[in-house]
């Protein structure tokens, strides 16, 4: 059994290292190494993404109070510091940018993201966000080595000037962390959960293998045997 | 209490019913570990009864709607995430428990006389459940739903002269969408179920009435104590009621660590391109099935087109599936269980499980020079099995079978 | 070992035990799908606060929004239709709203913030349909004189004043609902959430 298990579990960490080659298209992607627990990070990536990414960017699965709550952030610095497209705050977050617009501006309309980090995954975001180069080619003046050919402009550049590499990268692995969080807003209370859930279990089995170990006695020691 | 039951007993048999199905169903008492899963895979079909309910409350089964709806579900419904969790996981969760019951039919002899009927009800009922998982997996309406979709129903336009016309029967459109989708949401929340629940009944029926094999292949009602009860016998309730529950618990822990720590369990649980609704004018760059399908997928792979035409590869798929219910015809062995056993046999189902993974494993990657001639050579071994099978089966030598299980 | 040495005590309590503490998990499987019925986070921000601009409401006009799906109604009342209300004492059920179906800024005789401007949950108290707006004096069917306009619910024939007070005999059997609101302005009703909440 013992053996069986571990063959399994090997083959299963082989599987998973194969797929994410895989996910990249070839271009190995950096680690986001992001902290779902980290609050902090949560709440600047909120900021950063509602800043200069939502003016484009739909996350139309998220409500603003959603973030609040779970983001321990008031109703009014909500409405103060992350509401700029709409005035209620149970409303979708929608970006402003009408979809005729976004053609015209870019050749495409910009993909919603809530379920981007579902898709592609957070090393492809925090990858994808630092690779953009210089390229006169493009109609922004960069492209992306990661998605090559981006619509995207590089919305980040004023951040990457004014920043050290260091806390530039900070700043993009809090974005990365906030679309993780968009992603799956579950994944703040789940884990915890499943915890307890399987403290809950384990007493559990204690009781249940007691009784049947007691029961099996019969078994073990006769009662059921053969009477002859 | 004993005057309510024997008002009950009048006119319902209850206490009868007990007896006959619990309390005094005698059953082997050597059980191991592989005897878990059947009362496994009924606890998860119950769990995927009660869980479908709930999400059926709020799915919406509109091509307009669906995708929206499931993050709906994962975010504006109160613990909806949870729900759906405990769907999509207990979707594999079956699979992997009702593979491990047919591998301890095949190491036992399960399906020998005389429980045939057994073993082709419970291949009707695996049969059925793929199809219930297949359609599941379409309602969320995301790129792998979507195109998993249309590569599966396309399969049936390659059938000879009414092909195409089926195609569009079963789609009541010329591609996969809205009538499709709903109609497939019909399919997998009421008569999928249905039917899958009365099969489970019979499937039962059928195992009560001859019994349970055991790991010894041995039948125990072929030596009774003089009030008629086997020697090697034990009631089915309490002894193995408090046994399973103990499975059931152990289950449990495993199955809430991928619900709770890994519910995409890394894109085998949930497939990463179903987190993208589904898109009529892209394909995904890489598509395959869930992991469940995909021995069959690769089986569909690995025939190649003849005359034209993709049928021959749909032939054996379903070839694949369907030649497991010959499977008691074919095993001319004298005994049952692996432990007794010639060594032909054992290599042969070696093999036959190695054949099986590596074709699930193909099945989910991308076709390649390697993986497309592994993927024949697998399923010509695959078939290999069940076409030598009544060879391999009379042949070496069997060790003689004891009167009474073994410890 | 004998059946008599089966320790019968041990395998009541391990039976027992195991029994309390699986239906204990039962239990808490049973909230997650039970509180699925709650509204969801739509239904809630659907059902967020609605502000209503009465700057150009009449006297005795009455307009309908919804706010939580139900229908409330703002409308105006003159100072005759005020001093009327202080009249009805002896037909009304409860003139005094002892019932809790108003929050205390509303217990009084107009039952409203502002004596001429009206609030009310239009969902009668007998059986949920919406009564009917009846401002005329003295109509026919409700009674002639005595009749000071009111409402006057269709399914079951109950009859509710100008600020919402069940007549004795109706089958209603309460008030009309006040629901939480404030003025933001003089000209601006937010139905949903009362003044110190916001």
């Amino acid at each position: 059994m013992k053996k069986l298990l571990k063959t399994t579990l090997s083959v299963l960490a082989g599987l998973t290292l194969s797929l994410n080659t895989l996910a990249a298209g070839g271009v190995a992607l950096d680690s986001a190494n992001t902290d779902i627990n980290d609050q902090k990070s949560l709440q600047n990536g909120a900021k950063l993404f509602m800043n200069y990414c939502s003016g484009c960017h739909s996350i139309e699965f998220m409500r603003y109070n959603r973030i609040g709550k779970d983001l321990n952030i008031s109703d009014a610095d909500v409405e103060k510091n992350l509401m700029f497209n709409s005035e209620k705050i149970g409303e979708k977050i929608i970006s402003s940018m009408s979809k005729t617009g976004a053609v015209q501006w870019f050749g495409t309309t910009p993909p919603d993201l809530s379920l981007v980090a579902r898709s592609k995954g957070p090393d492809w975001i925090y990858t994808y966000l630092r690779s953009f180069y210089k390229d006169e080619a493009r109609p922004f003046g960069v492209n992306n080595k990661i998605l090559v050919n981006a619509s995207m402009p590089d919305v980040l550049w004023e951040l990457k000037k004014n920043k050290s590499a260091q806390d530039f990268d900070q700043d993009v692995r809090d974005i990365t962390n906030f679309l993780d969080y968009v992603g799956e807003p579950a994944k703040l209370v789940r884990v915890d959960l499943g915890y307890k859930v399987l403290s809950f279990l384990f007493v559990l089995f204690i009781l249940s293998y007691l009784l049947k170990k007691e029961y099996w006695k019969d078994v073990k020691y006769g009662k059921w045997r053969a009477k002859d | 209490m004993d005057n309510n039951k024997s008002w009950i007993d009048q006119r319902f048999p209850l206490t009868k019913v007990w007896n006959e199905h619990l309390a005094e169903y005698y059953t082997p008492r050597n059980f191991n570990f592989w005897y878990f899963f059947g009362s496994l895979a009924m606890l998860v079909l119950v769990m995927q009864i009660m869980t479908g309910i709930f999400l059926t409350m709020h799915f919406k089964p509109d091509e307009a709607n669906a995708f929206a709806s499931v993050e709906y579900i994962m975010r504006d419904v109160n613990w909806g995430w949870l729900i759906r969790y405990l769907h999509s996981t207990g979707a594999s969760a079956f699979f992997i428990v009702i593979y491990l019951h047919m591998f301890r039919a095949l190491l036992y002899g399960s399906y020998k006389a005389p429980r045939e009927l057994i073993w082709i009800l419970g291949m009707v009922l695996y049969i059925a459940l793929m199809a219930e998982a297949f359609m599941g997996y379409v309602l969320p309406w995301g790129q792998m739903s979507y195109w998993g979709a249309q590569v599966i129903i396309s399969l049936f336009g390659s059938v000879p002269f009414i092909g195409p016309d089926l195609l569009v029967w079963i789609l009541g459109d010329y591609a996969v969408g809205d009538p499709a989708l709903n109609r497939f949401f019909a399919l997998h929340v009421i008569a999928l179920p249905l039917i899958l629940v009365v099969l489970v009944f019979l499937h039962i029926v059928a195992l009560h009435t001859v019994g349970s094999n055991n790991p010894d292949g041995i039948e125990i009602k072929e030596n009774k104590d003089k009030d008629g009860i086997p020697k090697d016998g034990i009631p089915f309730h309490p002894y193995y009621s408090v046994k399973d529950i103990v499975g059931v618990v152990v289950f449990l822990m495993i199955f809430s660590s991928i619900v709770f720590f890994a519910p995409a369990l890394n894109g085998y649980f949930l497939e990463h391109a179903n987190f993208i609704e589904a898109n009529p004018l892209k394909t995904p760059d890489h598509i395959a099935p869930l992991w469940y399908l995909t021995p069959f997928y690769s089986v569909l792979r690995a025939i190649p087109p003849m005359f034209g035409s993709q049928f021959p590869g749909v032939v054996g798929m379903f070839a694949a599936l369907l030649i497991l219910l010959a499977l008691p015809w074919l095993d001319r062995s004298k005994v049952k269980s692996i432990r007794y056993r010639s060594w032909p046999y054992k290599v042969a189902l070696g093999i036959f499980v190695i054949s099986f993974i590596v074709l699930g494993w193909l099945g989910m990657e991308p076709v390649t020079p390697i993986n497309s001639l592994l993927a024949k050579i697998f399923t010509v071994t695959y078939f290999g099995f069940f076409v030598l099978m009544p060879w391999f089966t009379s042949i070496g030598k069997t060790k003689e079978v004891p009167a009474r299980v073994t410890e | 070992m004998l059946e008599q040495e089966i320790d019968l005590k041990k395998r009541r309590f391990l039976t027992n035990a195991t029994s309390v503490v699986g239906a204990v998990g039962v239990g808490f499987v049973a909230w997650p799908f039970l509180s699925t019925w709650l509204p969801s986070a739509r239904a809630k921000a659907a059902g967020a606060p609605v502000d209503v601009d009465i700057t150009k409401l009449e006297p005795g006009q009455l307009v309908r929004v919804l706010w939580r799906k139900k229908p409330v109604w703002i409308f105006r009342r003159d100072a005759s239709t005020i001093a009327a209300l202080k009249t009805l004492d002896s037909e009304l059920l409860d003139p005094d709203n002892q019932e809790d179906q108003q929050p205390v800024y509303a217990k009084n005789k107009h039952r409203s913030i502002k004596a001429e401007v009206a609030v009310i949950v239009g969902v009668c108290t007998h059986l949920g349909c919406s009564p009917t707006y009846r401002p005329e004096l003295g109509a026919a069917d409700l009674g002639g004189d005595s009749w000071k306009g009111g409402f006057y619910c269709p399914c079951h024939g109950s009859k509710f004043d100008l600020a919402g007070r069940v007549y004795k005999g109706a089958p209603a059997p309460t008030n009309l609902v006040i629901p939480p609101h404030h003025f933001v302005s003089d000209s601006l009703i937010r139905i949903g959430v009362d003044q110190k909440a916001s």
